[in-house]
């Protein structure tokens, strides 16, 4: 008599039959996609070439360019600092509406939940196109963009630290007589204060980025100079705008690492 | 010796507390500097903010006619297609420059380049890149496609190279003490360290790039973004209100369905 020889198998058969059917629905999806969009690339071979062939143009960077995008760089600075600011003052209140433990009801929690995704699902540059329309162009409507589009993020996390918090704390306060004003003060937000450091600034990296394409629709700041460069075909003066983008995002990430460092 | 006279000051970050002012002053000003830059009077604000109760009225009820229905839905389905591509592209280039921008499996000068691509593709916003490509091949889907494959591959290899980084050496070594080959250790040392968190990415950077392809078409990179932006210029309203649903709702359906994927993986 044979021994039965134990054997062993990574999966079983119903997990490598979902994985099958799960890959094979991803491929048809992407093949179906590539027909559907029916792009018409006749010779694909020419893409490397025509990249390359805008690389070269941008060489050398236009260096004399500099002195006319200072002014719009500054202009993208403020407009991040001033809507991670706005977003900020806005995102307290709506987080404590979308955190489970301290919204009053249910219609209120609801009520932040629904800010918070509308908020999310809506693009910097969607709510720069309205604002525009609201305020006129310029950089004032891009900072209420940015405003905007923040507070979703901002109230998300947030409210997500202030299901955390020790309620401990909250209930000590309450128990010394404090007012609803004061049980915030000094029993939610002590224990939420580096998380709304560390968040803020972390936003406000991610709006230094939006913010630099905030003048394609007529919002101010950097994007503004950028357009017009690529709308004159001027690829040098495009590649020194670039550069400078790349060198602002690059201190502003690292400034950013570094203070999100600190409050941890 | 008074004990008495000891006192608690809370801790701060700052070594000294007139550093601590001064920072504080600094953020102030700069703030003040900022709001008048960006020319931020309390007037105008009240001002735009009340044209928008009767711009409210504008945008509603959201209205298509039928044939601007079938529009939204085309390029609708565009934008779902070109971000079907574009992940998939994306991660096929983003595997081996993840494995080359990793600093325990790459040599020193491959490790800077990569890290150097990496960084390009994450400084720039997708409507940057998507101008550029529209530029260099003309309107249409696939300078989307391009875009999204090229910030899908900052993101994706940046992520994957950090997990690449955290593996376990040990099962590395052992693979390669049996005596398999450079490619076989990667196959049967690394590869199936990664694995879930790569399924795991994948969907997560799948949801994102339905969120990016909604918006540059408004560059003319392909998808809904164009017609969002001529409705704009039309003054349309109601009919960007509707839009503007269409988009909300697939992004929301892309991040359920990431979500529930991510869950299940980790």
């Amino acid at each position: 008599m044979a021994v039965e020889q134990p054997s062993w198998d990574r999966f079983d058969r119903r997990r490598r039959i979902t994985r099958f059917v799960l890959l094979l629905a991803a491929a048809v999806s992407v093949i179906a996609s590539w027909q559907f969009m029916d792009t018409g690339v006749v010779r694909p071979e020419t893409i490397p070439r025509e990249v390359g062939d805008l690389l070269t143009r941008m060489y050398p960077p236009d260096v004399a360019y500099t002195t006319r995008i200072v002014q719009p760089l500054i202009e993208t600075v403020q407009i991040a600092a001033l809507g991670t600011l706005g977003a900020l003052v806005l995102a307290i209140p709506v987080a404590l509406l979308a955190a489970e433990n301290t919204t009053p009801n249910g219609a209120t929690f609801w009520l932040g939940k629904l800010i918070v995704t509308v908020s999310r699902s809506v693009n910097t540059i969607i709510w720069a196109l309205f604002f525009v329309v609201l305020f006129g162009s310029g950089p004032l409507a891009g900072a209420v963009a940015i405003v905007f589009r923040s507070v979703g993020f901002l109230g998300k996390l947030l409210g997500e630290e202030i299901e955390e918090i020790d309620f401990g704390q909250v209930e000590a306060v309450r128990a010394s007589g404090a007012s609803q004003a004061q049980v915030l003060l000094y029993g939610v937000l002590p224990q939420v204060k580096p998380a709304l450091v560390g968040l803020s600034i972390y936003r406000w990296d991610i709006n230094i980025r939006d913010s630099t394409v905030l003048g394609f629709v007529g919002a101010g700041g950097i994007g503004v100079e950028l357009f017009r460069a690529v709308n004159a075909f001027a690829w040098q003066s495009v590649a020194m705008v670039l550069i400078v983008i790349l060198g602002v995002v690059v201190v502003t990430e690292s400034l950013s690492a570094y203070t999100r460092g600190l409050v941890r | 010796m008074a004990a008495g006279n000891r006192t608690w000051e809370r801790p701060t970050v700052f070594p000294r507390r007139g550093m601590k002012w001064a920072v504080y002053a600094g953020i102030v000003g700069f703030f003040l500097w900022s709001g008048v830059g960006v020319g931020a009077d309390p007037a105008r604000i009240a001002q735009g903010l009340g044209s928008a109760g009767s711009l409210v009225g504008d945008f509603l009820p959201p209205s298509a006619t039928p044939r601007q229905a079938q529009r939204i839905l085309d390029k609708m389905l565009e934008s779902v297609a070109m971000a079907m591509v574009s992940t998939l592209t994306g991660i096929v280039l983003s595997v081996p420059i993840a494995f080359m921008a990793a600093e325990n499996l790459s040599p020193k000068p491959l490790y800077a380049i990569n890290r150097g691509f990496i960084s390009v593709s994450r400084a720039f916003n997708a409507i940057i890149v998507g101008i550029i490509a529209v530029k260099a091949i003309g309107f249409g889907p696939l300078a989307g496609i391009l875009t999204i494959t090229f910030k899908t591959v900052g993101f994706f290899s940046k992520l994957l190279a950090e997990d690449l980084e955290d593996i376990d050496m040990g099962s590395v070594d052992a693979v390669r003490a049996s005596g398999a080959s450079p490619i076989q250790t990667l196959l049967y040392g690394v590869v199936p360290q990664i694995i879930p968190r790569f399924a795991g990415l994948s969907v997560y950077r799948w949801d994102i790039n339905i969120r990016t392809s909604t918006i540059i078409g408004i560059v003319g990179a392909g998808g809904i973004g164009s017609v969002l932006l001529t409705a704009f210029n039309r003054y349309d309203y109601q009919y960007v209100t509707a839009i503007l649903l269409a988009i909300i709702t697939v992004v929301l359906v892309a991040e359920g369905v990431s979500a529930v994927v991510r869950r299940r993986y980790n």
